[in-house]
């Protein structure tokens, strides 16, 4: 009788890369459902367009760099960084504005570092930043929410506008995001209590935002009570960040946004629980964690408050990204036997 | 419930795993016909092979020594039963390598008979000298059966200058399918604590933990009664919670006692000495009834193997025997393994003989999973979060596979107590472990080759330094000769010379002075 030669441990666990993949894409549901809510078709011909394009340059890197296609097709890594691409930017998006994007995510941020697993930064923040300090027309241009509009999009005005161009009176539609509002009514000298009573914002932040951020928040902890991921980064992200915001809230709460709002808004909730968490381009040590999450916090409110930009998760992210060596180096755990600290 | 009074300290990491301990620990320990061949591998142990006493053709009682312990970390063999010696050749055996090795083969004769091969048994061990007593545990050929198959005597020979303030009984048996630990602790708790008196009388210590598993309930009560009637209130048996690899040597220590084994120390550093229940036994077996290492318990298990259970057989039964009295093979048999799921070693074949490390023959099928192609690490970290060691696997595997041996040794891989609980979590099903054994073989093999290059270049340079050194003193030694004769013959010319003019300057003045008197007194 032939016996296998492989050796122990001869069991292994239930999960797998794409069993982790797919229960962060199921995460994602409520609050991609919440988008489809307020912006119609324009959000799902973002999403139908960055997942076909992750897809097909994903095939072809595999192709061109003659990596098995099936096991790391099938992996549906490629899909969550389309997704996470897809909800970050504006719905309407025209088709090469996405296209270029997925370009930059997959090929120039995944594929060109060696593919899954070897990427130093996160693919769907560099392919967002790419376009946004490219295109930041196009990337600022935000529909209203449809409860704020009248007028209804459907299918083939959607498809008009993605596939030729701009429809006449498209513009009309445009609505700034509470973000952009805040900082662009700050920077004129109007004082905050002013800006919200324009009725665009409700209890926590803007109007219809306020509701994204909360499926993104719950469709994250059912990522953390699943175990997908860890409680370092959210933890630590929206600490630092509500910490900040605090800070100076308390010091001038008319010329500084509150931590509700600023946990409420932009890609807070969406970045703490689904793109910081991103385990290849994140800290791996749990201390190692909290500094790489709170950075990203502290990042994030500085450029919103003073930066150039309304959000700044994008940023944030690929700035962390940079520091992740050092913070592993640096954050290693005790070891059993051993006393806290690096050997030799 | 059982319910205990002893804290108990937390490890970082660890599994809930599917435990499979019912399939085969219900009956009772079997004892099976004895095989038509037994085959004694010379090296049963971790140390140096025992020299042989017997040869091809010999005739040998039951409990004889058959090869002997003189030297440094030698195990003597004992014959298994009583036979004629048919050959002494290479077998395959049991090491992850796949290769044969030097074996004994016995032909028993049926009779199982001792004659008087057993040893002079001490039935009241605490009256007799603790040194005396080690000798005899070595003599009998005991080792580490809890699968280190480290010598006994050697771990029971602590020193003066650190006291042995608690022995550990390891009782976890926290493997999956493994229950011989189990069966063993319900049938003979008494021999075991017996074993475990004689322990702490060689070591002189007051103190003994037993941590066994809360999944062995039955276990637990087997020897909470066993130490009622012996009454021995320094022993505590301690149920601790299930999760592997609790039963690791330096894992049970933390639980137990809360101290941690230094890096690259022995528990004896921390006045701690950790043995397992059947050493216990075999060493009360030693000591008490006089008869050597000769037989064993062991779990035949997994989803290949029709009936499992547990047996007690003679050394070298071959692993072939067993399966045939366990019902023999089931279709889902595809791997067969000396050890459990997660730590056992692969066997190629089951002509591989039992030795004093088997605790369990696991006959198992492959997982699905197990054909998947690996995938790329995506440092997700479930495997330091399941590291008992509290490593970072995700690294040591980067810098393992780097060849970056200098990096994988900074982030502590030789810590790595190798329980594959980072390959079981592993989402990418990356063989973690075997980059580390790979990179601990290469580092050790790099570290040989460099003490060995050390040891030429300094035994070259002392020669080089010697040859000089000869060359130079003979040259010295000429140099002086050379100086000594030349000053010789030098003083010698001169005082001749010196001489033969001061004999001349004397005649020349007596005639001077014959002269001027001559010419005074003309």
């Amino acid at each position: 009788m032939i016996f296998s030669k492989r050796t122990s441990p001869y069991v292994s666990g239930k999960q797998d890369v794409s069993s982790i993949m797919r229960q962060v894409l199921y995460a994602l549901i409520p609050g991609t459902a919440v988008l489809i809510w307020y912006f119609g078709w324009g959000m799902l011909s973002n999403l139908v367009l960055a997942i076909v394009f992750a897809e097909l340059l994903e095939w072809g890197m595999l192709t061109l760099r003659q990596r098995p296609v099936r096991p790391f097709l099938s992996d549906y890594s490629a899909v969550v960084t389309a997704w996470l691409l897809a909800v970050a930017m504006p719905a309407f998006s025209p088709w090469w504005l996405i296209a270029i994007a997925m370009i930059f995510a997959i090929v120039i941020a995944k594929h060109l570092y060696g593919g899954l697993g070897y990427n130093p930064f996160n693919p769907a923040m560099v392919g967002y930043a790419a376009v946004l300090v490219s295109y930041p027309v196009q990337m600022t241009i935000w529909p209203a929410p449809v409860d704020f509009s009248v007028v209804h999009i459907d299918l083939g005005q959607t498809l008009q506008h993605v596939f030729a161009g701009s429809a006449q009176g498209w513009d009309a539609l445009s609505a700034a995001t509470p973000l952009d509002a805040v900082k662009v009514s700050l920077s004129l000298n109007k004082p905050l209590s002013d800006i919200y009573a324009t009725g665009q914002f409700g209890l926590l932040a803007g109007q219809a935002w306020e509701w994204v951020s909360l499926a993104w928040l719950l469709g994250g902890l059912w990522l953390l009570w699943q175990r997908i991921i860890g409680w370092q980064i959210p933890v630590a992200l929206l600490g630092t960040l509500a910490l900040m915001a605090s800070v100076f809230w308390l010091i001038d709460a008319q010329a500084y946004a509150s931590p509700l709002f600023h946990l409420f808004s932009g890609a807070a909730m969406l970045g703490a629980f689904f793109i910081a968490t991103d385990p290849v381009s994140a800290s791996t040590t749990p201390t190692g964690k909290l500094f790489y999450a709170g950075g990203i916090g502290l990042f994030t409110y500085i450029i919103r408050t003073w930066g150039g930009y309304p959000d700044a998760i994008a940023f944030s992210v690929i700035i962390m990204n940079m520091a992740v060596p050092l913070l592993d180096y640096y954050t290693q755990p005790r070891v059993y036997g051993t006393k806290r600290g690096l050997q030799g | 419930m059982i319910q205990t009074l002893h804290k108990l300290w937390r490890n970082h990491g660890g599994l809930h795993l599917d435990y499979h301990k019912e399939d085969s620990n219900a009956a009772p320990v079997r004892h099976l016909p004895m095989a038509e061949e037994l085959i004694i591998p010379l090296q049963q142990h971790s140390g140096y092979k025992p020299t042989l006493t017997v040869k091809a053709g010999d005739y040998v009682y039951k409990g004889q020594e058959i090869a002997s312990h003189t030297g440094f970390m030698k195990v003597p063999l004992h014959a298994s039963t009583s036979g004629t010696i048919t050959a002494i050749e290479e077998r395959p055996i049991a090491h992850p390598s796949g290769l044969s090795d030097l074996c004994i083969i016995l032909k028993p004769d049926g009779k199982d008979d001792w004659d008087n091969a057993r040893m002079l048994a001490y039935p009241n061990p605490s009256q007799v000298d603790g040194e005396i007593l080690r000798q005899r545990i070595c003599a009998a050929g005991i080792v580490g059966m809890g699968g280190a198959v480290f010598p006994a005597a050697i771990k029971l020979n602590v020193h003066d200058n650190i006291p042995i303030e608690t022995l550990v009984i390891n009782g976890a048996e926290c493997e999956p399918y493994i229950t011989c630990d189990d069966r063993l602790m319900r049938e003979k708790p008494v021999e075991i604590l017996r074993g475990v008196q004689i322990m702490m009388h060689i070591i002189a210590t007051q103190r003994c933990l037993i941590g066994i598993e809360d999944n062995k309930p039955e276990a637990i009560a087997a020897m909470q009664a066993a130490r009622e009637e012996l009454g021995d209130q320094r022993i505590e048996i301690i149920p601790i919670p299930t999760l592997y690899p609790s039963g690791s040597e330096k894992q049970l220590i933390k639980i137990l006692t809360g101290k941690e084994v230094p890096s690259g120390g022995r528990p004896a550093t921390i006045g701690i000495v950790c043995h397992n229940p059947a050493t216990a036994r075999a060493i009360y077996r030693a000591v008490v009834l006089g008869e050597p290492l000769i037989d064993r318990y062991l779990t035949i298990t997994g989803k290949g193997v029709a009936q499992p259970c547990n047996v007690e057989v003679p050394l070298g039964t071959p692993i072939q025997h067993l399966i045939a009295h366990s019902g023999g093979y089931t279709p889902a048999a595809k791997r067969l393994a000396m050890g459990g799921p997660m730590m056992g070693i692969s066997l190629h074949t089951d002509q591989i003989p039992v030795v004093k490390a088997t605790n369990c023959i696991l006959v198992s099928d492959i997982p699905e999973s197990e054909q998947q192609p690996a995938l790329p690490c995506i440092r997700c970290g479930r495997c330091a979060e399941a590291c008992p060691a509290n490593l970072l696997p995700q690294q040591l595997y980067w810098h393992s596979r780097a060849r970056d041996f200098d990096k994988a040794e900074q982030y502590h891989l030789f810590d790595c107590i190798e329980c594959g609980c980072c390959a079981y979590v592993c989402p990418s099903h990356i063989r973690l472990v075997d980059y580390y054994r790979f990179a601990k073989a290469e580092i050790r093999t790099q570290r040989d080759a460099k003490t060995k290059a050390n040891i030429a270049r300094e035994r070259h340079d002392f020669h080089q330094e010697r040859l000089e050194r000869a060359k130079r003193e003979k040259a010295e030694k000429l140099a002086k000769h050379k100086a000594q004769a030349q000053t010789t013959t030098d003083d010698g010319k001169k005082a001749a010379i010196q001489a033969a003019l001061e004999r001349a300057k004397a005649k020349k003045a007596e005639a001077a002075a014959q002269t001027t008197t001559g010419e005074t007194t003309e």
